[in-house]
């Protein structure tokens, strides 16, 4: 009986340290990798500007966030943000559009190859990044208000009787229930509407689809769009989720990357499964497991060190790592993407 | 315009702008961007090399140029002999271990053909070698970083001249791209940016936390110069002697002999810091040259027509019987050697090695925007490039500070849209560098100087 209370303690521990923050991070993730799967697809270049188009679009959260609450307008206990997001969906769709007809759109005129897209997107990220850190500054801004926990550590090991507590945050479920609603809606679309099918046949065979009499400017428009709209909300919910810092959503790239050729870059499944799979290595691979298995073996057995398969210093690092190794042995990813 | 007439040109224009640096701002100002520009020059040669030539995208710049820093502290800081001591022998033996461990994944790759058993035999060995390391590797690394933590705390160098540094950096970056390009040189190009981007963060991330190497985020500070030092000049007598010819003009009409003294005091302090910028402009330029003349002599010798055969269509060279990925494999060597020089010597420059500093805008993305304003393809051109985008990347902040100044001129002094905007100001250099990037892409793909087309 107590072998078997041991064993639920420890998974309670696995539970709050590793597998709800991993949801969390990794619902974000895939969101993120959505658009760059979404954009290759479709206009086949990787976008390197995506980290601060989801930085841009969390600004722009912010901003009606400040906006609102001015007048006093929030939700209570969810976070303000929540009204905020579908206006800065679509002011942040409005700037991608823009973009696309300023900068993108000679280059697909012209049908040049797909590295000059990719320098061009170099230089807009150039350009969002200063715009960014000229509005709001380079600093950590946090933006969350509203109840900050669904349930406290010290409250579930009161109720439980548990050694180990659970601590759930309410930005984690929000994180999930927003990404499951936006996955849904996303899915549906690409599958069961005339434009999503559409940008399937397009992304499948550009010409055939031409043939077919699909309008290639609609098709990368509604790209961009969907790209602005998945970014603006994977940016918003890793800010409410840590803080909202220019830097970092520069840096979060590569992990998004990661993502998206993990599962196979062109596939919108495998862009969902790679976050999870990038979110869950990260975290497991650095958790130090010592209490774990304190509570799981018997006392002789004990680990003295701190059973750590890598340093946290190198947690960043671990989904560069797994990126290489994917990318040297399996291309292709884990669902042979290239279409959506 | 004949194109030599149009690089004259270009490099006139852009000495004029250093000079005009020089008389409205200060002289040591001047040299300063200078020197940096000879090194962003001879880093967008390097990347010129292989984005230029034979057309690979290599966005890991960053790692090759802090590898050239690692260099410059490994040649030049003197060994600690304790930590030597201490932990020179895990260290040893765990370098042993990893050769042997990956000598051995070779063989099985190599000789087991049954994929499931393959991958088995793999991952056993990889799980040996951690728990060999954890015995070896991880005591000696805690025993090198606790011999005197706030001083040293690493292995130490060889305690070389530092310039030898600036060969061995090239060495080193190298070496390091030869297992890199072994690995990701068969990529698709979009892949092998993405690949070359992630193998820069993680060299990165390793100089930040193996301490035992060069202190990790604790930094070397201090490093030797290969050039004399201002206290020291300020002292010798030759060199107050020019100084004082110099400016025997402005020094004669001054009568009172203290006040002279005075001025020649000051006169002597000043140019010794200019004269010691000048040794470090003079070193730079000669590798800068050497580098260009090989880069030039390879650009137009038969293996340089056959990395543009190769770059313009693969298949057709691959037809012809060239080997692409040996080829590709070799150009992306010697483009990193040249990084790694170019690191090696702007660690010099600096007289420290920071790895928190090592950031993808300013050591990647810049560098590429300079080969590609500049003219890939052209040697000249992405010298040119290397100039005139860091002249841009520094003098972005005073003329956004202007112009910034001169957009708030109608508000009021107390206004906070006119102090959040001039104080974000120095952020617009990063516009500033998209637009021009977005601009020469846009109207001259080529780039400024562009690459010379040979038609027979």
């Amino acid at each position: 009986m107590t072998y078997l209370i041991d064993v639920i303690n420890a998974l309670a521990l696995l539970s709050n340290f590793v597998i709800i923050p991993a949801i969390a991070y990794g619902s974000q993730l895939a969101l993120g990798a959505l658009g760059i799967t979404l954009v290759f697809g479709i206009l086949r270049f990787a976008n390197f500007s995506h980290g601060d188009l989801m930085a841009f679009g969390t600004m722009i959260t912010i901003l009606i966030t400040w906006l609102f609450q001015s007048y006093g307008l929030t939700l209570g206990v969810f976070p303000t943000a929540l009204i905020a997001l579908p206006f800065a969906i679509i002011i942040t769709a409005l700037f991608c559009v823009l973009i696309e007809k300023t900068v993108y759109r000679f280059y697909r005129l012209q049908k040049s190859p797909p590295v000059i897209l990719l320098i061009a997107s170099i230089g807009v990220m150039f350009i969002i990044n200063a715009i960014v850190r000229v509005t709001i500054g380079p600093n950590d801004r946090r933006f969350f208000d509203g109840e900050k926990f669904i349930i406290k550590a010290g409250q579930f090991k009161e109720i439980t009787g548990l050694n180990e507590g659970i601590a759930i945050k309410s930005t984690q479920v929000l994180t999930l229930i927003v990404t499951i609603i936006t996955l849904l809606l996303l899915f549906w679309f690409l599958q069961k509407t005339r434009t999503g099918k559409s940008m399937r046949a397009f992304s499948d065979n550009e010409d055939l689809a031409l043939l077919s009499g699909v309008n290639p400017d609609k098709i990368v428009l509604i790209t961009w769009i969907l790209a602005a709209a998945l970014a603006t909300i994977a940016g918003t919910l890793y800010g409410l989720d840590k803080s909202f810092k220019p830097f970092t959503y520069f840096m979060i790239l590569l992990p998004i990357f990661a993502s998206a050729i993990v599962g196979g870059i062109g596939s919108p499944i495998g862009a969902v499964v790679g976050g999870y799979v990038i979110a869950f290595s990260e975290i497991t691979l650095t958790y130090a497991y010592k209490k774990f298995f304190i509570y799981l073996l018997p006392e002789n057995l004990s680990p003295t060190g701190m059973v750590q398969l890598l340093s946290t210093d190198y947690k960043f690092a671990i989904s560069f790592i797994i990126l290489v190794v994917v990318l040297v042995l399996r291309p292709s990813g884990i669902f042979r993407g290239k279409t959506l | 315009m004949s194109d030599s007439f149009k690089s004259t040109l270009a490099f006139t224009i852009m000495a004029l702008l250093l000079f005009a640096v020089g008389i409205f701002q200060s002289w040591s100002l001047s040299l300063t961007i200078l020197n940096l520009c000879l090194i962003s020059a001879i880093m967008s040669l390097g990347v010129n090399i292989q984005w230029g030539y034979a057309g690979l995208i290599n966005i890991g710049i960053m790692g090759f140029a802090a590898l050239g820093g690692l260099a410059a502290v490994i040649v030049s800081q003197s060994p600690v002999v304790e930590a030597w001591q201490v932990g020179g022998f895990g260290m040893i033996v765990s370098f042993f271990i990893i050769v042997f461990g990956v000598l051995i994944i070779i063989v099985i790759r190599k000789k087991i053909h049954t994929i499931m058993l393959k991958r088995f035999f793999i991952f056993l060995v990889i799980i040996l070698m951690m728990i060999l390391l954890n015995k070896f590797y991880h005591p000696a690394v805690s025993a090198i970083e606790s011999v005197n933590p706030a001083k040293t705390g690493f292995l130490g160098g060889l305690g070389m001249p530092i310039i030898i540094s600036w060969f061995i950096g090239g060495l080193l970056a190298a070496g390091v791209a030869w297992v890199i390009g072994k690995v990701t040189l068969s990529l698709r190009s979009d892949y092998l940016a993405i690949a070359t981007l992630g193998i820069s963060e993680i060299i990165i991330a390793i100089l930040k936390h193996e301490d035992w190497l060069a202190r990790g985020v604790k930094n070397v500070t201090g490093l030797p110069r290969p050039v004399p030092y201002e206290v020291n000049l300020q002292n010798t007598e030759w060199f107050i002697n020019l100084v004082e010819k110099i400016n025997i003009k402005s020094l004669d009409r001054i009568i009172d002999l203290s006040e002279k003294k005075d001025l020649l005091r000051s006169l002597v302090i000043e140019s010794s810091s200019i004269f010691v910028k000048l040794c470090y402009s003079g070193l730079i330029v000669i590798v800068l040259l050497i580098i260009l003349y090989l880069s030039n002599r390879a650009l137009n010798s038969p293996w340089g027509r056959m990395m543009r055969a190769i770059r313009d269509n693969e298949e057709a060279a691959n037809a012809m019987g060239k080997n692409v990925v040996k080829h590709h494999l070799r150009v992306f060597i010697l483009g990193s050697a040249v990084v790694g020089i170019a690191g090696a010597m702007l660690t010099t420059l600096n007289g420290q090695f920071t790895p928190g500093s090592y950031q993808p805008l300013r050591f990647t993305f810049l560098i590429w925007i300079m080969v590609i304003v500049g003219g890939s393809g052209n040697n000249l051109g992405a010298v040119l490039g290397g100039f005139f985008i860091w002249f841009l990347w520094i003098e972005a902040e005073p003329i956004s500070i202007f112009f910034m100044n001169l957009l708030t001129s109608g508000l009021s002094e107390s206004s906070f849209l006119k102090s959040h905007l001039t104080e974000s100001a120095p952020h617009l250099r990063l516009f500033i560098m998209g637009f021009v990037l977005l601009l020469t892409l846009r109207f001259r793909p080529k780039g400024l100087l562009p690459e010379k087309v040979r038609r027979v």
